[in-house]
């Protein structure tokens, strides 16, 4: 190497480097869009030490409320007239703050929403990324990713009103407002988010991959079925995860579609109360500082760590998938 | 451009002087530190309709005064008010000692309290409910979860289908302290954020029950309430709230953090008056007795 850079006689002309020097007003843009990056990070960081701190009372058993009493998120000692014990009833007295009743809510919706929002919306992604045709493709994809944005005001609103009496007509649940009824509320804005991700998986399957399955005599659905849907099978399990976080963090659609009862039961037909409405409702009227506000800054500490976790768990079993199908 | 980032800080320097002079020791510098003909209302999600008419029709013979009215609850309006963040509250319920004693101690000044109209809240049942009147106690043990059949308590035979307010709200306080006595609702309540969501549930649901304002009354049915079991029920009406007949009616508040001054004692001396009694009517509560 060495040698051949000797070698050559007319050194003295320096070689332009392919890596153009930036002129100081693309460097201040650069510095400007690196700054508004690191922004974003640190308010994700700020928020979490914030409510974490709030919280923390709470975790470390030192927080009490008003009549001395611990805040026992698990407490299930039973009360004094013989009621059930697994009670969120923040106002009374003694106020009680039992939190199952709240985690058995959110994830009753929320998974109502994911089953019926992951067929309809995985189905919708193949057909718009595999057998549509140009014009159809055009009218239907557009249609679908303006589902995501409708206000979830409008479709709680929708669900309090008219799904409600539908579903109460033709399953005759229990309560009118349930767990059903804002779990499809729910799956409305749910669909959108996983359709979206996994018609973007499926159409990053390479072009060979099908033309290599049609060659070796397979039909279309085999083709589909076979080849594509499985080669794109990591991003339809994320789009799954990103459903579920949407779902489980959606506030306004269950606060108006639920009912809004601490129940704990296992039926989807009854009335329940997720822990993002117990925040919306609650929040705006406790006194800061008091065992009330800690116990709510600690469920939205357990909503952030859940939709990490997931996230994180739901990126290493990709990551792990890709590597086994090699698209990585 | 010097000049006019000059004047900008003139003016907010102004501004910050004004502030410091508006605000002496006592009652008015409450109410002093706030933007000039601009009011700030804050409480009842019951009173927010009537706060907003209120504010309109204010508009009309105040045309400088701008009344910038929000909900979120009795008890969120009272916590803004110690906070110092609202001029005045709406409450669907008196403030509670506890709340008075921590207004004094925060801002040094007492709550003023001042009735603007008279509410009776009504008992909410489907307009296919067969049932037409029932009694407090009975009202208690349904919402306390003791009875759980419309049966029992004189309906067709069918589980009932609790609705109430969340527990920031004025109504719900009041409903928990006049019918259940202090006594916690039933866990299997279904609450609902705002009356015209709850009139909407009920609305929907044959089998529901609610409360809330009479100003909510369209495409459900009232029930007429008696004290006891032995007299008679009454229905909720102007002269049955007035006189006390209907046992579940309140009056519904204004608070001021010390007494009201300019603007502000303006606002709500026409909202006493005949102007802002009328408005009352229209949206459906009564108007204050007249003595």
């Amino acid at each position: 190497m060495t040698t051949n850079a000797t070698a050559t006689p007319q050194t003295p002309r320096p070689i332009p480097s392919l890596k153009r020097q930036p002129r100081t007003g693309e460097r201040l843009v650069e510095l400007l869009l690196k700054a508004v990056a690191l922004t974003s990070i640190a308010a994700i960081v700020l928020i979490l030490a914030f409510v974490a701190r709030e919280a923390l009372p709470v975790f470390t058993g030192t927080g009490s409320d008003e009549s001395g009493a611990s805040l026992d998120l698990l407490l299930a000692e039973p009360l004094a007239d013989g009621s059930e014990p697994l009670l969120w009833r923040p106002v009374s007295h003694p106020p009680r703050y039992n939190v199952i009743p709240l985690v058995i809510g959110s994830l009753k919706v929320t998974l109502v929403a994911v089953l019926i929002a992951a067929p309809l919306g995985i189905a919708a992604a193949i057909y718009v990324s595999e057998l549509a045709g140009k014009r159809q493709r055009e009218i239907v994809k557009p249609t679908i990713e303006l589902l995501a944005g409708v206000p979830s005001v409008v479709i709680g609103f929708y669900a309090l009103v008219v799904l409600a009496s539908w579903i109460q007509g033709i399953f005759g649940t229990e309560h009118r407002l349930n767990a059903l009824v804002a779990g499809t509320g729910l799956a409305l804005a749910v669909c959108p988010v996983i359709f979206t991700v996994s018609e973007d998986a499926l159409q990053a399957v390479p072009h060979a991959y099908r033309t290599a399955a049609l060659a070796l005599g397979s039909d279309r659905l085999q083709m589909i079925f076979r080849v594509v849907v499985p080669a794109a099978l990591p991003g339809i399990l994320a789009s799954l995860v990103l459903g579920f976080g949407r779902a489980i963090g959606e506030t306004m659609i269950v606060l108006l579609a639920s009912g809004n009862a601490a129940l704990i039961s296992g039926s989807i037909g009854v009335s329940t109360r997720t822990i993002t409405a117990t925040i919306a409702e609650e929040l705006g009227e406790v006194v800061v500082g008091s065992g009330h506000y800690r116990v709510l800054f600690a469920l939205g500490t357990i909503l952030f760590a859940s939709t990490f976790v997931l996230n994180f768990a739901g990126e290493r079993v990709i990551h792990g998938l890709r590597k086994k199908l090699g698209t990585a | 451009m010097a000049t006019r980032r000059s004047f900008l800080f003139l003016a907010v320097f102004a501004s910050l002087c004004h502030c410091t002079q508006g605000s002496p020791s006592g009652a008015e510098g409450t109410l002093g530190r706030v933007n000039r003909g601009k009011l700030t209302v804050k409480g009842s999600d019951t009173m927010v309709i009537l706060g907003q008419r209120w504010a309109e029709a204010y508009a009309g013979i105040e045309p400088h005064a701008v009344v910038q009215i929000t909900g979120g609850g009795t008890s969120t309006g009272i916590a803004a008010l110690i906070n110092g963040s609202t001029d005045i509250c709406e409450a669907s319920r008196p403030m509670s000692d506890r709340e008075k004693e921590e207004l004094r101690s925060k801002r040094g000044v007492p709550a003023v309290e001042t009735k603007v109209a008279l509410d009776a809240l009504a008992i909410f049942v489907n307009s296919k409910n067969p049932l037409d009147e029932i009694s407090l106690p009975a009202l208690a043990r349904l919402y306390a979860g003791e009875t759980a059949d419309w049966r029992q308590v004189g309906g067709a035979g069918h589980a009932v289908v609790l609705y109430g307010r969340e527990s920031s709200s004025g109504t719900y306080g009041y409903f928990k302290e006049r019918v259940l006595g202090g006594k916690d609702f039933a866990p299997s309540t279904q609450t609902l954020a705002g009356t015209s969501a709850l009139a909407n549930a009920v609305k929907g649901d044959e089998f529901g029950i609610g409360y809330g304002g009479v100003a909510y009354l369209e495409g459900i049915k009232a029930l007429r309430v008696r004290t006891d079991e032995r007299s008679t029920a009454v229905a909720p009406s102007p002269s049955t709230a007035k006189d006390g007949n209907y046992p579940i009616s309140r009056f519904l508040y204004f608070y001021t953090a010390g007494e009201p001054t300019a603007d502000v004692k303006k606002f709500i001396d026409w909202v006493q008056g005949p102007g802002g009694q009328e408005v009352v009517v229209e949206v459906g509560y009564y108007p204050l007795p007249k003595d």
